[in-house]
């Protein structure tokens, strides 16, 4: 059990600026998740936190030592890997053992950790076996068994369930989950999939570029995002983008839409600090357009009409697409709402809950 | 409609598909069996036997003399015995030093791009060209006609193949089950010796029996290198070439006491040599 502060970290591949003066600060016990797209450095950052990367600048803290040039062996980290990474001429025991093997643990307490832990993970009767001869989901167990039986002060997790298939990935990420839940140490998961770092982390750390984009509670970033990346990064169907402009109007800041249509009035106590007239992106999540009821636009909602061109039924919620102002908008429908496409119908927007971006700077407004 | 094969014309297929298989089988059985058996053979046969017309395929007689002689008049013995020693002994070190090397290459790039190359490089010279040199420092140094000397030189000169197959077989070995080796608290050395070399071994393995016999049938280094003391089997052969004409018996007796070893060797470790040789071919 450690906390783990990280400071003006950088590390270079060759002419690859990889991770670009990252400082990151995670308390003991927290479910922290690095996520973002391909390339941003969240894969090289939780490798150096492990030592296997070696460091160009900055410092790691593990428990408050400073470990910059500690082996991974004294760190005290245990890693799981996207590919597992078993020994495959090692059965389960020796998998799961190997590390209790290499501190020269007595046999009979190392069996007995070897077996709780196969206890927990449902995994017993396969301790004989070799990686080959286990399933996808089996292997990803190994592979956590081996991370647990230590009882390491900082878990590493690099993309664990990517190579499952969705179901089996589904469930592993419950299982995980309540791993944290039940043991309670600090977890560092990197990821590229949205939906395991919403549903996952105690705190969500987006990474772009090699530098911390936004981090923050899930539903922070979900509902505040601080620029138009982490606004279209997160969430699923993505955020829907509409270019406007601004308008100063009887009631405060108005904002209209490019293509035409009236100027919707903002709510009060948002007062985006541009002049009137500058360009904004307009930023729409589906689940904040909807089909409008029977009576007018309530307080708060644009009502427009809509001609749908694209349907796409999940079975809870149908998605539909529309053209907003000649630009492509996502609604997120009841199942029920809409039956195919080239239906016209009346959608309400919570303007409430439109976000608001500088197109030039990307920042939030 | 579709064509279809009557029972007739299936006949012929197959049968023309065997008469394929027997010719190419029976080439293999000339080129590669006609020999080695004729010089088994020859080995037993008595000397009135070699050359005659037509050839006799099992003499009626067959006789252990020529091996007696071979092993004992020619210190045939005494070159197996050094073979033995020297190829195991070079074979031994070859592998060892070539697998660490070429880990070393493969997972630290030591020496960056060009030293991997320099080491391969060692085989472009022609063997005429360094024999001399080491014969000069071997005879400085107190190595010529040893054991010692011999098997230094054979390492040396094996070295580069033994590094270049490792190297190839450990670059294709994924990364991550070393990081987990050394993230589960075990040191670099340790990665290496436990999770690297085991699942390494059927390239080791392969590496070895190229050593092995690349060593075993060496000729050239050990003729100018040795010369009562450390010869191997090899140099023996010239003896049997002399002014009274060959002796096959004898000759053919070293040869097929010489193939044993490369034999069960090659027998010992066959399941390793094939997955050795297809290696990158399969993953998994």
């Amino acid at each position: 059990m450690a906390n783990v502060k990280v400071s003006a970290l950088h590390k270079h591949f060759g002419p690859v600026h990889a991770v670009r003066g990252i400082d990151l600060d995670i308390p003991d016990g927290e479910f922290t998740v690095l996520v973002g797209p391909s390339g941003c450095g969240k894969s090289t950052l939780l490798r150096t936190i492990a030592g296997l990367e070696e460091i160009d600048e900055g410092r790691i803290e593990i428990g408050g030592e400073i470990v910059n040039e500690m082996r991974p062996r004294d760190r005290d980290v245990a890693m799981v890997f996207q590919d597992y990474a078993l020994y495959p001429h090692m059965t389960v025991f020796g998998n799961i053992s190997l590390s209790l093997r290499a501190r020269r643990m007595a046999k009979s307490e190392m069996e007995e950790r070897v077996g709780r832990v196969a206890d927990m993970l449902g995994i017993k009767s396969l301790l004989e076996r070799y990686p080959r001869q286990l399933s996808g989901g089996q292997r990803q167990r190994v592979a956590i068994g081996r991370a647990i039986v230590r009882n390491p002060r900082v878990f590493l997790f690099d993309e664990p369930l990517s190579n499952l298939d969705a179901q089996l990935r589904d469930e592993m990420r419950g299982e995980i989950k309540r791993l944290h839940q039940e043991i309670a140490t600090t977890m560092i998961y990197v990821t590229h999939d949205q939906v395991e770092a919403m549903t996952l982390a105690d705190r969500i750390v987006l990474l772009r570029d090699g530098v911390i984009e936004q981090q923050g509670a899930p539903l922070d970033l979900f509902e505040q995002p601080t620029t138009l990346f982490v606004a279209g990064f997160l969430g699923s169907p993505r955020m829907n983008f509409v270019k406007g402009r601004l308008e100063g109007g009887p009631d405060g800041v108005a904002v209209k839409l490019n293509g035409g249509g009236p100027a919707w009035p903002l709510p009060r106590g948002r007062n985006p600090v541009l002049a009137n007239g500058a360009e904004v992106i307009v930023g729409l999540r589906p689940e904040h357009v909807g089909r409008a009821g029977t009576g007018p636009a309530a307080q708060g909602f644009a009502r427009v009409e809509a001609a749908i061109e694209l349907v796409q039924p999940t079975g809870s919620r149908s998605y539909a697409t529309f053209k907003l102002a000649d630009q492509p908008v996502m609604a997120e429908l009841q199942a029920h709402d809409i039956s195919h496409a080239g239906e016209r119908m009346c959608v309400d927007i919570n303007l409430r809950r439109v976000s608001l971006f500088d197109p030039g700077t990307g920042k939030a407004l | 409609m579709k064509a279809r094969l009557t029972p007739w014309k299936l006949g012929t297929r197959r049968l023309r598909e065997g008469a394929v298989r027997i010719v190419i089988v029976g080439l293999f059985i000339m080129f590669v069996l006609v020999p080695l058996y004729w010089v088994i053979v020859t080995s037993i046969k008595p000397s009135k036997d070699y050359l005659t017309v037509p050839p006799v395929w099992f003499p009626a007689e067959p006789t252990l003399v020529h091996y007696t002689a071979a092993l004992f008049s020619y210190r045939g013995l005494q070159g197996l015995i050094n073979s033995l020693i020297i190829s195991s002994a070079a074979t031994l070190l070859s592998a060892v030093l070539g697998t660490m090397m070429a880990y070393s290459l493969a997972r630290f790039r030591t020496g960056g791009q060009h030293l991997a190359f320099w080491v391969l490089s060692q085989r472009f010279l022609p063997p005429v060209a360094i024999v001399l040199p080491i014969f000069l420092l071997f005879r400085g140094w107190g190595l010529y006609d040893t054991h010692i000397g011999l098997i230094l030189a054979y390492t040396f000169m094996t070295l580069p193949l033994s590094v270049w197959m490792m190297y190839a077989y450990f670059r294709q070995l994924p990364k991550s089950l070393e990081d987990a080796a050394l993230v589960d608290g075990l040191s670099h050395w340790q990665a290496f010796r436990l999770v690297a070399v085991p699942l390494a071994a059927p390239g080791i393995a392969a590496a070895a029996v190229f050593i092995f016999i690349s060593v075993w049938t060496e000729f050239f280094f050990a003729l100018i290198l040795t010369s009562r003391y450390a010869f191997t089997l090899p140099t023996i052969f010239r003896a049997f070439l002399g002014f009274q004409g060959a002796q096959y018996g004898e000759a053919c007796a070293l040869a097929t006491t010489s193939l044993v070893p490369s034999i069960v060797l090659g027998m010992l470790v066959q399941r390793h040599l094939v997955r050795g040789l297809t290696l990158g071919a399969l993953r998994g």
